[in-house]
């Protein structure tokens, strides 16, 4: 289109038809426009968290809601240190990387490294599944299933607790990390594992000592991902980790998450301007910014530590 | 001589060894997964199926577990889908159109990329605040099924685009240069040439994006989809509530039978899920030796 602009003799030849003249002109910007909705989204949620979280800092101070030590927003005495959420987040997140990075990358090795052709074909799809499953279906399954389970070991523990939603968090992260994992050690080219077996590596050091190596920056951002994932994961904490904020390390205890928090504020009746309302936003925005920061952590660690070939 | 083959055979034994244990340990991890997916299921199945009949989708909820049905979960799942459809469509594929298309190699255009992958990791509650904030009270919506699915349009639009793209990078740069060649614009190009050979690519991920906003619960219930909705909704301003919402209204309940029933309302979302998945792979499968 610019060439017309530039030799309008043209001009005339090839667009003798109008309505194709507008539209090839039109179309750019108003796929432009479509393009935009991603950038007016992001300023919208940064906007929306930081408008209301300014508010709130205005009656709650800074220092006190980074450093408390106790939430209770909704019941008099009334306080505002989100350092129990952020421990009950780090609890359930903790638990889920603690068993879904191994398994996963193990996953990952075995897809990449070990299985025939057919097992791989069986075995992809299948996690791609539980990739899928909607996370409220989980959370029936931690309550339903995994706790009992727990409690037939640990018969002390609360119906609600952070093992068992931990546990599930793992469990419904392992397919991003053996994926992502994998797709970087697909990527480690196949004359680098030769020279290894030529020198007469087993396939274990093969895929120690050569492909986790060369793959190492697509790992580490996979794991990355998958934490910050699991810190966001609201459904799961929500149905089978409890409602009690609570700075403890102890995981067969109910806790409360960020995210948790968040659905249980919601799904009560409070009244829109008050500090109870303004919670929310002060937890989403720091929410938002730990997941955020993950992200770009992990776009950097896959960029910056990449091994060309 | 035969003192150092001795001690290299024992060494290449001990090797060996540790490559099987290994290699156990790798299957066993690998197995974990699918393990989990099958306890999944069959606790899933154990509770749910007996509760499993017409009632469920004809009955609207109810306060005795008996006589509860998803009848209006059902339709405001549908509903949501019909509106959501065609408006990330449109914004999805516009955009993932602009980036690969007409974009100049630039930093907005960087920027533009690096936003949308970003945003791909947000949590889902967050758009939740977004919605509630901007929709809900800003743009007074109200707790509609409107204000539900545009947010859910803004959740899935990171994840459309992104495989829209893949979609239309796929394409041979021939099938371009064979349509500008004929004197067509680069619309016509794109709209008669390019897009119609990326169009299964695209509705594969369209589908996918679609079957996750099915399942996603966090943003409605902070848009505040009720969970005791006894009537079909008339129109896109009238309040709502989607299948999640009531299974996990049923969850949070004490008693056993709404547990049973929500396995049941499981059961049927996971069906329908399942049916998505498959056309998507069904469609990736019939054309991708098309192109």
């Amino acid at each position: 289109m610019n060439q017309a602009k530039e030799r309008p003799g043209i001009t005339s030849i090839s667009f003798k038809n109008k309505k194709t003249y507008i539209l090839d002109r039109a179309m750019p910007l108003f796929l432009f426009l479509c393009a935009a909705v991603s950038i007016v989204t992001t300023i919208g949620i940064v906007y929306t968290l930081l408008s209301e979280t300014v508010d709130f800092f205005r009656k709650i101070p800074i220092f006190d809601f980074i450093f408390g030590t106790n939430w209770s927003p909704l019941i008099a005495p009334k306080a505002f240190g989100i350092l129990p959420l952020l421990s009950g987040t780090m609890l359930i997140t903790i638990i889920a990387c603690l068993f879904a990075i191994p398994v996963g990358l193990a996953c990952a090795i075995y897809l990449s490294e070990y299985a025939p052709t057919r097992v791989r074909k069986i075995v992809k799809p299948v996690l791609e599944v539980l990739a899928g499953v909607p996370t409220i279906v989980y959370g029936y399954f931690a309550l339903t299933f995994v706790t009992p389970l727990i409690r037939t070991i640990f018969p002390d523990t609360g119906v609600f607790n952070a093992l068992s939603a931990g546990l599930v968090v793992g469990i419904m992260i392992i397919p991003m990390v053996s994926s992502l994992s994998e797709d970087a050690m697909q990527a480690v080219p196949r004359s680098l594992r030769n020279g290894a077996y030529a020198l007469g590596a087993t396939r274990f050091e093969v895929a120690l000592k050569v492909v986790v190596p060369a793959a190492f920056s697509g790992i580490v951002s996979s794991a990355v991902l998958a934490f910050s994932r699991a810190i966001g994961e609201t459904m799961i904490v929500a149905v089978a980790a409890g409602a009690t904020p609570k700075l403890t390390f102890n995981p067969l205890e109910s806790i409360q998450t960020m995210t948790g928090y968040i659905v249980q504020v919601s799904l009560g009746d409070i009244p829109h301007g008050s500090i109870e309302y303004g919670t929310i936003y002060a937890v989403g925005m720091a929410l938002f910014v730990i997941t955020f920061l993950l992200n770009i952590l992990a776009l950097w660690v896959a960029r910056r530590f990449r091994e060309e070939y | 001589m035969s003192i150092l083959q001795d001690a290299n055979r024992e060494q290449i034994s001990r090797r060996r060894k540790t490559d099987w244990v290994l290699h156990i340990l790798f299957v066993a991890a690998t197995a974990i997964g699918v393990l989990a997916l099958m306890a999944l299921l069959v606790n899933i199945m154990m509770d749910g199926l007996s509760r499993l009949s017409p009632d469920l989708f004809t009955n609207y909820p109810s306060r005795m577990a008996s006589k509860a049905g998803l009848k209006s979960a059902i339709v405001g799942s549908i509903y949501m889908v019909l509106i959501m459809t065609p408006l990330s469509f449109i914004l999805g594929v516009g955009a993932a159109i602009y980036l690969e298309e007409y974009a100049n190699k630039n930093w907005f255009t960087r920027l533009i990329q690096l936003n949308i992958s970003t945003l791909a990791g947000v949590p889902s509650i967050v758009y939740g605040i977004l919605g509630l904030t901007i929709f809900v009270r800003g743009m007074h919506l109200e707790r509609s099924l409107l204000s539900g699915a545009l947010t859910m349009t803004l959740l899935i639009l990171p994840i459309i685009i992104v495989s829209s793209q893949e979609a239309l990078r796929a394409v041979p740069r021939q099938r371009r240069d064979a349509s500008f060649a004929l004197g067509a614009t680069r619309w016509q190009t794109v709209s008669g040439s390019v897009l119609p050979s990326a169009m299964p690519g695209i509705m594969t991920g369209v589908i996918l994006a679609l079957s996750r906003a099915i399942g996603e619960t966090a943003p409605l219930v902070m848009i505040g989809a009720l969970t005791f909705v006894a009537f079909l909704p008339n129109g896109i301003m009238d309040s709502f509530t989607v299948m999640p919402i009531q299974i996990f209204n049923w969850i949070s309940r004490p008693q056993e039978a709404f547990h049973e029933l929500a396995a049941a309302g499981i059961i049927l979302l996971l069906g329908l899920l399942l049916i998505m998945n498959f056309s998507a792979i069904l469609l990736r499968n019939k054309y991708s030796k098309n192109l």
